[in-house]
């Protein structure tokens, strides 16, 4: 903003109005002045140095230690003025940022939305919620025409803007994948080839994806060095490990999955997660992989979109509880 | 909570050892970064990092490690782990890099 020079007539005037009649009018006159010197990017010491003129002025017999206190108040002034003008300047520089943030994490969202498809026999919830403005974590469903359903769940290394942009090249390359290459070895074995060559060599995803075929009931899938989820059996009321090993996506370019597959009966249930759910601090100590299990059966009974809200909840509530990452749940039920 | 990381560097001729002490975490790997991947550049250089002392390990630590592998695999260096705690070493594990890097096999629990 262009800054513009201080009436110098118009202090005088109201300063000797003051000076002799000590007229309220005057000094709310002053005030006014005063805001419209901010608006118009008028420094501090530009009024003093005004107020030291118009004193002069008006009273040319100033004793020479007022003349001079005056005159190292507008030095004193001077570097309140600069110091003042450095701090606007990084105040609109980082308001200009959070805007673009902000823009960036709209954008993430748009981008990387996904719709919880609605699946005739399968009761899906899902929440995932990032630590800090950008979401790290990633979660994917890919309901084909052959009405088999993909589930994608990914965890980039390190948070905020350049996860971010690492996740929206997963999503674009695992959508160029055509429909007949989507088994969960050959899609991870791709993506972690397009990882290796793209990223930065200190930067990983860890990736789950799962395949349900809801023709033969069965559940196939691999993991890419991602936090083991759990399986709950409903015959036996039991909850195993899902166990599936393999090297993160983006250590080297060879790396091969192991592909398992497993039948779901009626009642069974899927648990995924990210370590940012056995992250979670709670003061100095670690949530125990146990502890997580164990609110994770406490909210079973529920529709799965609500355990996953419950769990979320019940972490976010305990006293000193601290998302360290980003935090992502989805649980899979096969109704009975 | 202890927030920092201690580097602590032993030289012998071909072989450096880091004595690591603290938490490796975003705000601590960019030190052991710096200390580590140089000497990865190295040719023939035998690198061991100890990481006895190491109470947490997130995935930026398990980036440096990959990184620092990878820039030994260019230089014909070595990398090896040692004494990892029972926490820090399940990373290893479940990311399946212990498959590709060296870990020796005395861990010690965690507390």
């Amino acid at each position: 903003m262009e800054s513009v020079a201080l009436d110098l007539d118009n202090y005088r005037k109201l300063l000797k109005e003051y000076l002799l009649t000590h007229d309220e009018t005057a000094l709310y006159q002053a005030e006014q002045l005063s805001k419209l010197s901010v608006q118009h990017n008028v420094s501090p010491e530009e009024i003093i140095h005004v107020h030291i003129k118009a004193l002069k002025e008006l009273y040319p017999e100033l004793p020479e230690e007022v003349n001079d206190s005056l005159n190292f108040l507008l030095e004193a002034m001077i570097s309140y003025g600069l110091a003042l003008q450095e701090y606007q300047h990084l105040r609109e520089k980082q308001s200009a940022l959070e805007s673009e943030i902000s823009v960036a994490a709209n954008m993430q969202k748009t981008l990387l939305s996904t719709k919880k498809p609605e699946i005739p026999g399968l009761d899906i919830g899902a929440i995932s919620v990032p630590a800090n403005r950008m979401n790290g974590d990633y979660y994917h469903f890919i309901y084909d025409n052959d009405h088999t359903l993909g589930i994608a769940l990914a965890d980039v290394i390190g948070k905020g803007i350049p996860a971010a942009l690492a996740m929206s090249m997963i999503k674009y390359s695992m959508d160029s994948f055509p429909e007949d290459l989507r088994q969960p070895s050959r899609i991870l074995e791709n993506l972690n080839r397009v990882v290796e060559r793209n990223v930065d060599p200190s930067m990983f995803i860890t990736m789950f994806y799962g395949l349900y075929n809801p023709k033969d009931q069965t559940f196939s899938y691999a993991s890419a060095g991602h936090e083991p989820g759990f399986y709950y059996h409903k015959e036996t009321d039991h909850y195993s490990e899902i166990e599936a090993k393999g090297l993160v996506l983006g250590a080297t370019n060879n790396a091969t999955y192991d592909q398992e597959v497993t039948q779901i009966e009626a009642g069974d249930c899927i648990i995924l997660l990210t370590d940012g759910v056995t992250e979670c601090h709670l003061g100095d100590r670690f949530i125990e992989r146990d502890e997580v299990l164990d609110v994770i059966k406490r909210y079973m009974h529920l529709p799965a979109q609500e355990a996953v809200e419950h769990v979320y909840k019940h972490f976010e509530r305990l006293q000193d509880f601290h998302l360290r990452d980003d935090f992502t749940l989805i649980i899979i039920r096969k109704d009975v | 909570m202890n927030i920092n990381l201690d580097v602590d560097v032993t030289e012998k001729e071909n072989e450096t050892t880091l004595h690591l002490k603290g938490e490796i975490d975003a705000y601590t790997a960019p030190l052991l970064k710096e200390k580590l991947l140089p000497l990865t550049a190295k040719q023939d250089h035998h690198i061991i990092v100890d990481l006895a002392e190491v109470s947490y390990m997130d995935s930026t630590g398990l980036g440096v490690f990959i990184s620092a592998l990878k820039s030994t695999k260019e230089h014909d260096a070595q990398l090896k782990l040692v004494n990892l705690q029972e926490r820090v070493h399940r990373l290893f594990k479940i990311t399946s890099l212990d498959t590709i890097i060296t870990i020796e096999t005395t861990v010690r629990g965690g507390n």
